[in-house]
C-alpha cells in the first residue's frame, strides 16, 4: 500500500528527528512556536520539545538571523526560518557579511554550522513584496550552501545533512509546494552536493530547481505527447553547482533550456548558461534558452501573475524554438 | 558644557593594590605604543587598508575587559586592535595580521580590521558598523543553553546606537533574558558626524533603558571607574540577570582613519580631551598616592616599547601565505561522495 506524505509533513519530520537526535539543534523564527510555522511546517514541535527549542522571535529578522549565527559559534545547531525570502533581505547583512565571510575572515578559526530556512517564490497573487525569488543572490556567495529540495523526498532528507555541514547552509522552499504529496522513496536521498536527473530523456536537457521542478516535468510530458524526448535535470544544489552533471546531461541531450523563477538579468540560469557554454559549447546543437520571469515587479491580478512566471507552456514554446519545430 | 565638553580628570585615591593598578597602566600603555608604531608602519606601506586608531580610548578596553573571564566572549569592532591585546592575543599575531603575514591572528586573511583569536574567544574584528550585536547575542544564547556561566561582552561605538542592529538585539537579549554586555564605546564622533548630528536623543543610557535593562554612563577615560562598574555589570549578566548597558564617555585623539582630514572637530576640544588622557591621569595619581614612581613609569614604557620593537621584527620576519592556498577556508574541506 503506498501512502503519500506532504512536503511540509516532510520538513515537520526532518525537523522531528534532527532535535530528537542532538540537543543541539534548536529551531527560532516568526511564529515558529505557538502559531505553528506561517506555512505549518513546525506545528506541534513546540508542545513536544518545549519553548527552549522551540523559539518564537520577535519580527527582528537582522537580530534572530545574527543569533543563529552566534549561537552557531557558541556550538548550538541552529535552524533558523526566516518566514519568506522577501524578509531575508532584512538579514541580509548577517548571511552575507557574517555567516559567510566570518569562516575566511577569522583564517579559518570559525565555521557557522547554522541553517537558514525560508520560503520563497511567487504563484499565490501575493504581489511585488511576497514573490521574490531570491535564491539566485545567495547562490552567488562564497562561504554559503544553497538548496533548494523539490521534491518530497528531499524536503525530508535535506535538512539533517545541511545541519551536518560545519558552513552555513542555505534552504529554500517553494511555498507552491508545501501542499504537494509524493511518495517518500524507500531509502532517503541525504546527498546535498549533487544534481539529479528527475526524468531521463534524449533530445533537450530542461535544468531547473525548486517550484519550476513540476512546470518542468508537466512541458517534459507535453513534450513527450508532441514526440520530443526532453531530460529534467533538478539542480537540488544551488551553490555550489554541480556542473559535473549538468554537461553530463546537456552532453547526452545537446542542448538545454534553463527554467529559472528569477528575474532574466544576472539571473542563476544565466550561471547555469554560462558554464555550459564553457563546458560544452563544442558539443551544444543549437543555441541555449531559458524560462525566467518577466522582468517586472510580480503583479497582483491572477492572468498578469501568470503571464510573468514561467509555465509549462513557455518552457514547451521554448524547446521547439531551439529544436526549430513549426506549429 | 556640551556633549562635547571634556569633564574634568579624574582625581583622588585609586582604590586598587600597587600590583593590579601597574598591570592596568601597563596595558594602557602597551596599546599606546603598539598603535603609535601602527600609525608609522602606515606611513612607510607596511600596513595597508583601513587603519583605525584607538589611542585616547585605551582606559576603556583595559577596564572592561581586565573584567571578564577566560570562558567569557568578546565581540569587538573594526578598531579593536587594544581588546584583541588585552584579551591575551600575542601583538606579534596582531602586527603580523596588519602585516598580512601568514603568521597573523587571522592567518593576513582579515588584516586590521578582523581580528580574530579562537583561544582566546575574540569573535571579530567585525566591520559592519552594529554587525556585531547579533552574534553577541548568539553567542550569549548558546552559553545559555549550555549552562554556561558565561558572558558576552560586545562593543560598538555610539554611531551603532543609530543601527536597527543595535534596537533589534537589545530588544532580544532583553526579552530572553541574555547574557549579554553591552558595551558602548561613546567617543562623540560617528566618522565625522558628531552624536548631536546623527542622534535625536543623545542620552544613550535612556535608549538601553527602555528595553528594561540596567544601563549607565561612566568616564570612559578613567580606568577606574570603567573596571568597577564594568566588574559589577558582569557580574550581574553572569549570574543571570540580563543583560545590562554601559556607555564609556571617551574620545578618539587620532583621525577616525589614516584618511580622515578631521575638519569635523575643533582643535581646541581635541587638545582638551587629550589635557585628560587616561594614561597621564592615572599615573598622575598613582604616583600622588606613591604607588608609582616616574622611573617606574619609564620602565614600563620601556618594556611596552621594546614588546612592540620585538612585535614588529617578528611581522617583517613573517612569511606570505602561499598564493597556490588562495581558496582555501571559504567552506570547510568535506569528503564528496557521488
Amino acid at each position: 500500500m503506498s501512502t503519500k506524505t506532504s512536503y511540509r509533513e516532510a520538513l515537520c519530520d526532518a525537523h522531528r528527528e534532527a532535535m530528537a537526535a542532538d540537543s543541539r539543534v534548536f529551531l527560532m523564527g516568526e511564529d515558529v512556536g505557538r502559531y505553528g510555522g506561517t506555512y505549518a511546517v513546525s506545528k506541534g514541535l513546540l508542545e513536544e520539545f518545549g519553548p527552549e527549542r522551540v523559539r518564537d522571535t520577535p519580527l527582528s529578522e537582522l537580530a534572530f538571523v545574527g543569533a543563529g549565527i552566534g549561537a552557531a559559534l557558541g556550538g548550538m545547531r541552529p535552524i533558523v526560518e526566516v518566514m519568506t525570502v522577501n524578509f531575508s533581505l532584512l538579514a541580509m547583512d548577517q548571511i552575507v557579511n557574517t555567516a559567510a565571510a566570518l569562516r575566511h575572515m577569522s583564517g579559518g578559526q570559525f565555521s557557522v554550522p547554522v541553517v537558514i530556512r525560508m520560503a520563497s517564490g511567487a504563484g499565490r497573487q501575493l504581489a511585488a513584496q511576497h514573490s521574490h525569488s531570491f535564491e539566485g543572490w545567495y547562490a552567488h556567495v562564497p562561504g554559503l550552501r544553497v538548496l533548494a529540495p523539490a521534491t518530497v523526498g528531499d524536503a525530508r532528507a535535506m535538512l539533517q545533512p545541511a545541519l551536518d555541514d560545519p558552513d552555513p547552509v542555505l534552504i529554500f522552499e517553494n511555498a507552491l509546494l508545501y501542499n504537494a504529496e509524493q511518495e517518500l522513496p524507500a531509502e532517503l536521498d541525504r546527498d546535498i552536493d549533487h544534481a539529479r536527473v528527475r526524468r531521463s530523456g534524449s533530445q533537450v536537457s530542461l535544468i531547473t530547481y525548486g517550484g519550476s521542478l513540476p512546470k518542468a516535468l508537466a512541458a517534459a510530458e507535453e513534450l513527450d505527447a508532441q514526440g520530443i524526448s526532453a531530460e529534467v535535470l533538478d539542480l537540488r544544489v544551488l551553490r555550489p553547482l554541480d556542473d559535473k552533471t549538468i554537461l553530463a546531461s546537456v552532453r547526452k541531450t545537446r542542448r538545454a533550456v534553463v527554467i529559472d523563477e528569477g528575474w532574466r538579468s544576472g539571473s542563476l540560469a544565466a550561471e547555469v548558461m554560462a558554464r555550459i557554454v564553457e563546458g560544452a559549447f563544442f558539443e551544444l546543437y543549437a543555441p541555449l534558452a531559458r524560462v525566467c520571469s518577466e522582468e517586472i515587479p510580480i503583479p497582483y491580478a491572477k492572468h498578469l501573475e501568470d503571464a510573468a512566471l514561467p509555465q509549462p507552456a513557455k518552457i514547451v514554446a521554448a524547446v521547439r524554438e531551439i529544436l526549430g519545430v513549426r506549429a | 558644557m556640551n556633549e562635547h565638553t571634556a569633564s574634568p580628570a579624574p582625581t583622588g585615591p585609586v582604590p586598587w593594590e600597587r600590583e593590579f593598578a601597574l598591570r592596568m597602566l601597563a596595558g594602557m600603555v602597551r596599546i599606546r605604543r603598539m598603535e603609535e608604531k601602527c600609525a608609522e608602519l602606515y606611513g612607510q606601506q607596511k600596513i595597508r587598508g583601513f587603519l583605525h586608531l584607538y589611542i585616547g580610548e585605551e582606559a576603556v578596553a583595559v577596564g572592561a575587559i581586565s573584567a571578564m573571564t577566560s570562558d567569557d566572549n568578546l565581540v569587538a569592532t573594526y578598531r579593536e586592535h587594544g581588546h584583541a591585546l588585552m584579551r591575551g592575543v600575542g601583538m606579534n599575531a596582531i602586527l603580523a595580521e596588519m602585516y598580512g603575514k601568514q603568521q597573523g591572528c587571522a592567518g593576513g586573511r582579515g588584516g586590521s580590521m578582523h581580528l580574530f583569536d579562537a583561544t582566546a574567544r575574540l569573535y571579530g574584528g567585525n566591520a559592519i558598523v552594529g554587525g556585531g550585536m547579533p552574534l553577541a547575542a548568539g553567542l550569549a544564547l548558546a552559553d545559555r543553553m549550555q549552562q554556561r556561566h558565561a558572558l558576552t561582552a560586545v562593543f560598538f561605538g555610539e554611531g551603532a546606537v543609530a543601527e536597527g542592529a543595535f534596537h533589534e538585539s537589545m530588544n532580544l537579549a532583553a526579552l530572553w533574558k541574555l547574557p549579554v554586555l553591552f558595551c558602548c564605546e561613546n567617543n562623540l564622533y560617528a566618522m565625522g558626524t558628531a552624536i548631536e548630528r546623527s542622534q535625536a536623543q543623545t542620552d544613550l543610557c535612556l535608549k538601553a533603558a527602555s528595553y528594561g535593562m540596567p544601563a549607565m554612563r561612566v568616564d570612559g577615560m578613567d580606568v577606574v571607574q570603567v573596571y568597577e562598574a564594568t566588574q559589577g555589570a558582569a557580574a550581574l549578566v553572569r549570574d543571570g540577570g540580563g543583560p545590562a548597558f554601559i556607555e564609556y564617555r571617551t574620545y578618539r585623539f587620532r583621525a577616525h582613519s589614516m584618511f580622515d582630514p578631521e575638519l569635523y572637530r575643533d582643535k581646541q576640544e581635541v587638545e582638551d580631551w587629550k589635557e585628560r588622557g587616561p594614561i597621564a591621569s592615572f599615573s598622575a595619581r598613582l604616583k600622588a598616592q606613591g604607588l608609582l614612581t616616574e622611573e617606574q613609569f619609564l620602565e614600563i614604557d620601556a618594556q611596552a616599547a621594546a614588546e612592540v620593537e620585538d612585535a614588529v621584527a617578528f611581522a617583517e620576519k613573517g612569511t606570505w601565505e602561499p598564493v597556490e592556498q588562495l581558496t582555501r577556508d571559504v567552506t570547510t574541506l568535506r569528503e564528496v561522495a557521488r
